[in-house]
């Protein structure tokens, strides 16, 4: 199948200091790419590149088959994107707004007034076209944000941190809808909430001092590592009993009656659970170790990358 | 369409109280003026009627009035000018744009295109006091037509620049300082030593030195060139400038 969207060795240079650093990746139609990363990672940069707000200093882009840098008009038409900052005119009403990101998009004027309305469905604010967009909260201003990015049905949305400045009712409802919009588009989900990522995502892919130091499906995130077995014992023996346990490779305390043994791949832990008891140590709780995303997260973004 | 551009600048600048106040300023101040000239012209008629080639009604009150005019909008356009970019690049709507599938030189034309149009309105206003005159007596409309092609030149050229310095920041106030500063140097260039030999090239770049002579009814399509050049150079420097920001970011 064709990737809806192909970034190839993307690179961009301020001043000198490489922000984003031969980048490649693809999104392909039904994924939600959760793209993570510290602040200052370049996350908003290639965002910026991917809409065109940005030019790159080398690298390719290609929307729905098409080159942005070659036919930026025609490639730009398949994208919707909300910046982080919601790009709002305070002075019109969202009726008004939506109208007018419509006609950016090229919508048909037949259409119009229709894709308006089901986009104001979608997003919660069918009840607020009338209003002033100053005077809108924080949140409904990013509803608009959102809609005015999926209002000419794109086949690529970016949303960079659409869930900024909401509460966590209207969080769950914007994790939904991308969920959703999410079935038959290509979407990018820029942010550095995990729990977001987790909640929405079926991809993520974690960016560090501009380059890109993991990227996995989120199903494989939660298969994998099961070598490492974290045990809680009331009558803890010595270290060295553990160690000499079936299929051990190593185990080390981590606190006064925890422990974690390190163990061969095909170790079985009911062997660990029983020798444990035969032993009368005690147990009272033996669990996997999941390296989850958050450790991944900090295992990656707290080292210098190599050069 | 990309028109949506412009129709949404003019209902920014119609929806905010300062392009209405300041239509009204100029409505107010021009009119003033019109009725002060007119007063005057009818105190000394009896005694112009004497004179063996008298001024007329056209040298008297129409071209004192649209050189007013000129010199008022002079001083609007920045105000006007100022945020049509600025404010974009200001609150990130500018990414939103360029988001969209239009270029760079159509968001600029559009642009240009509201400021035009808002221009034209002041102009129209304009121009339909010295056409009053026409209820109760002759005017030199060739004369008139030509003072009116020059101040709406004119006008075309002040709105390139006053976009241009817009495109240059983020601050409103800056932008609006730099239009005043360049339009008011370009006005009163030609001031400088008119006899030296550098005074031609002052001459040629002065924006009142051209409007001057198209309101004393001489229309030279040099005179012509001259506004659109300057009004074209500037329109491509700003669409220049801002695809730097594109590269620069």
């Amino acid at each position: 199948m064709k990737p809806l969207l192909a970034i190839q060795h993307l690179s961009r240079r301020f001043a000198g200091q490489l922000a984003v650093n031969d980048i490649s990746f693809e999104l392909h139609a039904g994924e939600v790419l959760g793209f993570l990363g510290p602040n200052g990672a370049g996350k908003s940069t290639t965002m910026r590149m991917i809409s065109g707000g940005l030019a790159p200093t080398g690298g390719k882009i290609e929307i729905n088959g098409i080159d942005l840098l070659e036919y930026p008009l025609k490639a730009k038409s398949s994208l919707g994107y909300l910046p982080e900052n919601p790009p709002l005119y305070p002075e019109l009403t969202v009726d008004e707004y939506l109208r007018f990101a419509g006609e950016l998009r090229k919508i048909p004027k037949s259409d119009l007034a229709r894709a308006v309305e089901s986009v104001k469905n979608q997003c919660g604010l069918s009840d607020s076209g009338k209003r002033l967009i100053a005077n809108l909260s924080k949140g409904y201003q990013q509803r608009v944000g959102i809609a005015q990015a999926i209002i000419h049905d794109p086949a690529v949305v970016i949303l960079d941190e659409p869930t900024n400045g909401l509460d966590p009712n209207q969080i769950q409802e914007i994790r939904s809808l991308v969920r959703e919009l999410g079935k038959t588009r290509g979407i990018i989900l820029c942010t550095h909430i995990l729990p977001e990522v987790q909640a929405a995502c079926s991809r993520v892919m974690i960016l560090h001092q501009g380059q890109l130091v993991f990227s996995d499906d989120l199903i494989n995130l939660s298969r994998t590592q099961r070598n490492k077995l974290l045990l809680s014992l009331r009558n803890p023996p010595e270290l060295q009993a553990l160690n000499e346990l079936p299929g051990v490779t190593r185990a080390s305390a981590t606190g006064p009656t925890r422990f974690r043994l390190e163990m061969h791949e095909q170790a079985d832990a009911t062997v660990i659970a029983q020798q444990v008891s035969a032993n009368g140590w005690q147990l009272e709780e033996m669990r996997w170790e999941h390296e989850d995303l958050q450790q991944i997260f900090t295992r990656l973004t707290t080292s210098e990358v190599a050069a | 369409m990309i028109l949506a551009i412009a129709k949404r600048e003019l209902r920014g600048l119609f929806y905010s109280p300062l392009a209405w106040s300041l239509i009204a300023v100029v409505q107010l101040t021009l009119a003033w003026l019109f009725m002060i000239q007119l007063e005057e012209y009818l105190q000394f008629q009896s005694e112009l009627i004497t004179l063996d080639n008298a001024p007329g009604i056209t040298d008297l009150i129409v071209a004192p009035l649209i050189d007013s005019a000129a010199v008022l909008l002079l001083l609007i356009t920045p105000l006007l000018s100022m945020r049509l970019i600025s404010e974009e690049l200001r609150s990130h709507t500018f990414g939103f744009l360029l988001s969209a599938p239009v270029s760079m030189s159509q968001i600029v034309l559009c642009k240009y295109l509201a400021l035009l149009i808002l221009f034209s309105i002041i102009w129209l206003l304009t121009a339909l006091m010295p056409l009053s005159l026409l209820a109760g007596g002759n005017i030199d409309l060739g004369r008139t037509a030509a003072g009116l092609l020059g101040l709406w030149l004119l006008a075309a050229a002040f709105a390139a620049i006053g976009l241009f310095f817009s495109s240059l920041t983020r601050q409103p106030a800056v932008a609006a300082v730099s239009s005043y500063g360049l339009l008011l140097f370009l006005w009163i260039i030609n001031l400088s030593g008119s006899s030296d030999r550098s005074s031609g090239l002052f001459d040629w770049l002065s924006l009142s030195a051209h409007f001057r002579r198209l309101t004393s009814g001489l229309v030279n399509s040099s005179y012509l060139l001259f506004y659109l050049l300057l009004a074209i150079g500037f329109l491509a420097l700003t669409i220049k400038h801002l695809d730097g920001y594109r590269t620069q970011g």
